[in-house]
């Protein structure tokens, strides 16, 4: 177990050290979500109500994570270096969730600006839309990270990330606004937290299928 | 013919009758709707095909969990050929309903009709398997992760049904409700017979285009084998 944890955890780290010296990913995705939220700002009609603020704020922040994902496993394919990460002797869904807990601090960064810049230009957050943010964002890599790993076993995979993902995202937008509007969030939560758990079971057991020959 | 496996052409013909049959006792013998009329009609044909879609998907996934399973190759095309079938149904499933939509409620589409709103979901999931597919190169790779994507479709259809159920609360405060009055016998029975009809036909769909899958394969290994 504690290898298990050992290996998970060098997995996500070299992604994050990766990401440190080459910065290619998280600075184009908190740029992505803040021009994404200036947009919108013009796309809205003068008296909007703030529930369509919130809508937009999932769009961007879907969309952003799509940013995110579509490089998630450039560094593996380019080198080879996924054969060689295969070919280790430690269980192969390791290297699922390493990709997901660095695919979550990228996208967690990001959010940590965008959802101040939404309360400043748009409507306020409490604490059950944070709440909300936080357990789709958890199903956003969960699925994420086993979905462009797919992607990027195929041709044009920049063309097909988001036409795998989104059908499998709608469920989490649902969630995450009902968690922002809803006089109730506590159901919308649930939800989410049952979303999570689906998927991240059903990513971490098929896994391995996707990855070996 | 054998009492196992029927061949065929015999299931075709007992399709074709089950279909007329079906035609008839919803035309005859079912009662029409006091509240919507002729336009109740389309239920015994929108609902088959909709529950036909989603067997489609189940053998589609189950073939796809005995692919993982076992790594018999011959799940794959099975697997691929189901979800093909669900698909086709699937649009079907959306077109009627539209109809039905159109008939009794003036629109060509509502959101507050959870049921489509669903379909729309899955069609749109499961032509992205179509892409997924048919952008990977053929092989051991190709079948698992068309596998797990229509593995995960299984997963999706609760999941969605369930999310698009919660968002007509935020969305629509009022749905509308398809309660029409109880089904009385024989509208059962017109609609278990044309259910028996369509579920049969997409059988026979099935294995119409598996049988022709299958040669378009060993025609090509053949070829390849000529050659060399």
């Amino acid at each position: 177990m504690t290898a298990y944890l050992a290996d998970v955890a060098a997995l996500a780290r070299k992604d994050l050290r990766l990401e440190l010296r080459a910065r290619d990913t998280l600075p184009a995705m908190v740029l992505f979500v803040v021009a994404t939220l200036v947009v919108f700002h013009f796309a809205l009609p003068g008296g909007a109500a703030d529930d369509a603020a919130y809508g937009l704020l999932w769009v961007a922040l879907v969309f952003t994570s799509l940013l995110g994902l579509g490089r998630a496993w450039t560094p593996e394919t380019e080198a080879g270096a996924l054969d060689g990460l295969v070919l280790a002797a430690s269980d192969r869904s390791t290297i699922w969730l390493g990709k997901t807990l660095a695919a979550l601090a990228f996208l967690g960064a990001a959010e940590i600006v965008a959802l101040p810049a939404f309360a400043l230009f748009f409507a306020p957050l409490d604490g059950p839309a944070v709440a909300g943010v936080v357990l789709a964002s958890i199903g956003l890599c969960a699925v994420g990270a086993l979905v462009s790993a797919m992607a990027a076993a195929a041709r044009g995979r920049e063309v097909l990330l988001p036409l795998l993902f989104l059908p499998l995202a709608i469920p989490l937008v649902v969630g995450g606004v009902g968690s922002s509007i809803s006089p109730d969030p506590g159901t919308y939560l649930a939800f989410l937290g049952l979303y999570d758990a689906v998927f991240a079971i059903l990513s971490w057991a098929a896994f391995e299928y996707v990855v070996t020959e | 013919m054998s009492i196992t496996k029927p061949s065929l052409a015999s299931l075709a013909g007992l399709a074709v009758v089950l279909a007329g049959a079906a035609v008839a006792m919803i035309f005859f013998v079912a009662p029409e709707d006091a509240d919507q009329g002729l336009s109740q009609k389309i239920f015994y044909v929108h609902v088959p095909i909709a529950l036909t879609a989603y067997a489609g998907f189940g053998l589609g996934a189950w073939k796809a969990l005995r692919l993982l399973w076992t790594r018999g190759e011959r799940y794959d095309l099975e697997s691929y050929t189901g979800i093909h079938q669900g698909t086709i149904f699937g649009a079907l499933t959306l077109i009627t309903g539209s109809i039905w939509a159109k008939a009794s409620w003036g629109v060509w589409w509502t959101w507050s009709s959870n049921q489509l709103v669903l379909f729309l979901v899955l069609f749109l999931f499961y032509c992205a398997y179509f892409m997924l597919r048919f952008s990977i190169e053929p092989g051991a790779r190709r079948e698992r992760i068309s596998a797990v994507y229509a593995l995960f479709g299984v997963a999706l259809i609760p999941v969605s049904f369930f999310a698009i159920r919660l968002a007509s609360d935020f969305i629509h405060p009022t749905v509308f409700t398809r309660e029409g009055p109880q089904m009385t016998g024989e509208m059962f029975a017109a609609f278990c017979c044309s259910w028996a009809a369509i579920m049969l036909l997409a059988y026979v769909m099935y294995r119409t285009e598996l049988a022709g899958k299958r040669t378009d394969l060993n025609l090509r290994a053949l070829r390849e084998a000529l050659a060399r």
